[in-house]
């Protein structure tokens, strides 16, 4: 049975073409994925991500537990609001998921995870907790609905939207939320976002969602869906898990090796098999330069340096041009031209270091 | 759904039309460019190709995906429309108009049997 996040039928009323994704009926687009992609690079444009799950871990001792469970370390956050992006791993350093983390009192953190790996991750802490950390709670947060609304203009249609909002959220730094009182109640609003543009993901309770949907909708926030999620996220060189990742894969070879921190003296799940890895694979953009289709995910990749594989890859609206992130051998550089195959054919790309896209301006040439 | 009532159809979402000079047109439907999203490439046979009925000729691919489009009759591959690669999109906001090539069919009565409008409206209902 397909599960429903809180807005489904808001977005089959607007006559969006819905599609599965990671159990959830979601909708893919509402008319033209191009055209959304368009709203959220000039103006702004909302998804509903409520099939994320977000996954509170309460008690004390919570920050220990995740200084152990995740990659990247939760010692940075400092400022309650304030968010960090890691991988959570398996003890051979495959990637379990990718996440966010945000810090929200000593004795409470929230973590947002993929829907379609959302089980798997709470089984999965759960496990590690009760060895590491019984004293600790892990709630899977069913009752909560999630909005991303992103764009140049998002963070000032969803105060005009969202009354009251502006006064908790105007100061709100990138990677930082905040709870803000608004005509729904209090809701929380932090200053993420998974596009390449500035703008807010706010999470609010699931019967509020609709009423927080039509008020942005008032205020010019366009719908858009998974289509153009996907091609702003590979335009902002964000990796998608599943796709580009996944647990037979190492943080490294996804182009993730920042956000895992091998410098302080911790330990954490999966470190051991990191230290050893051999660091072989790189991963980069790839721009097709030859006409004669389009770059997509498991197309193969030569190179003077062996052969690699492309990861995602689409079009890219903003370029007007065919992009793709590949894993491919670790001296391949940004400039090297590569060779793609695309049913069969060998066609020319240039290699490039993402993100292609950020803040409405190309980066790449 | 725009389907048109002079065209013909087959049941991979292609619609022909019949010229007055005993050629026959073909593009994709106004259901298949709708299904497959915006479009952002297009692949067309060479002239002179012989085309064998449902024969992968064609490729379509949008923003989510690459399709093929099947050869609906048999014949030989007379005129491509080169507009349309150059402006995928014309199969979007027009797929009667922007049409992919052109076949000079291998059997004269080759469109006697095909779908009509109502039959594919059914198809696609």
């Amino acid at each position: 049975m397909q599960k429903r996040t809180p807005l489904n039928e808001v977005h089959r009323a607007a006559g969006a073409r819905m599609v599965d994704f990671g159990g959830y009926d979601m909708p893919v687009h509402y008319g033209s994925q191009i055209d959304e992609h368009h709203a959220v690079r000039r103006d702004a444009g909302m998804f509903d991500v409520s099939h994320m799950r977000v996954v509170d871990i309460a008690g004390r001792g919570a920050r220990d537990f995740l200084r152990f469970a995740l990659a990247n370390n939760v010692d940075k956050l400092t400022v309650p609001g304030k968010a960090l992006y890691s991988c959570l791993l398996r003890d051979d350093g495959g990637v379990l998921d990718d996440l966010l983390v945000y810090f929200l009192r000593e004795d409470l953190f929230r973590l947002v995870v993929n829907a379609g790996t959302a089980d798997k991750d709470v089984a999965w802490l759960r496990a590690l907790a009760v060895t590491r950390a019984p004293q600790l709670t892990l709630t899977a947060r069913d009752d909560l609905a999630m909005i991303a609304v992103q764009g140049p203009q998002a963070r000032a249609k969803l105060w005009q939207a969202l009354p009251g909002t502006e006064a908790a959220s105007a100061a709100l730094k990138p990677f930082n939320g905040v709870d803000a009182d608004s005509p729904l109640g209090t809701i929380f609003i932090a200053r993420t976002g998974y596009t390449g543009e500035d703008g807010f993901e706010i999470v609010l309770p699931a019967e509020k969602a609709v009423a927080a949907w039509e008020a942005l909708r008032a205020a010019g926030v366009r719908p858009a869906g998974l289509g153009a999620r996907d091609t702003l996220r590979l335009e902002a060189g964000l990796d998608l898990y599943g796709q580009d990742m996944d647990e037979t894969v190492s943080p490294f070879a996804a182009g993730l090796g920042w956000t895992v921190d091998l410098a302080s003296p911790r330990d954490f799940v999966g470190k051991a098999a990191l230290v050893e890895d051999p660091r072989a694979v790189g991963f980069v953009g790839l721009i097709l330069t030859d006409t004669g289709g389009v770059l997509r995910a498991h197309q193969k990749v030569v190179t003077a340096h062996g052969e690699g594989e492309t990861t995602s890859g689409s079009f890219s609206p903003t370029l007007g041009k065919s992009i793709a992130l590949a894993r491919v051998p670790a001296e391949v550089a940004a400039g090297d031209t590569v060779t793609v195959l695309i049913r069969d054919k060998p066609l020319a790309a240039r290699v490039v270091k993402p993100p292609f896209v950020r803040h409405g301006k190309v980066l790449v040439t | 759904m725009n389907v048109p009532a002079q065209l013909k159809y087959v049941d991979t979402h292609e619609w022909l039309r019949a010229e007055a000079d005993g050629t026959i047109t073909v593009g994709i439907t106004d259901h298949a460019q709708e299904a497959l999203g915006d479009l952002v490439f297009v692949e067309l046979p060479a002239v002179g190709r012989k085309l064998a009925v449902g024969e992968a000729c064609a490729i379509v691919e949008s923003v989510k995906a690459a399709s093929d489009v099947y050869a609906p009759i048999a014949g030989e591959v007379v005129a491509v429309n080169e507009a349309v690669p150059a402006a995928p999109e014309s199969l979007n906001t027009k797929p009667y108009e922007a049409w992919l090539f052109r076949v000079r069919p291998a059997d004269p009565k080759a469109l006697d049997g095909l779908l009509d409008a109502a039959a594919y409206e059914k198809l696609i209902g």
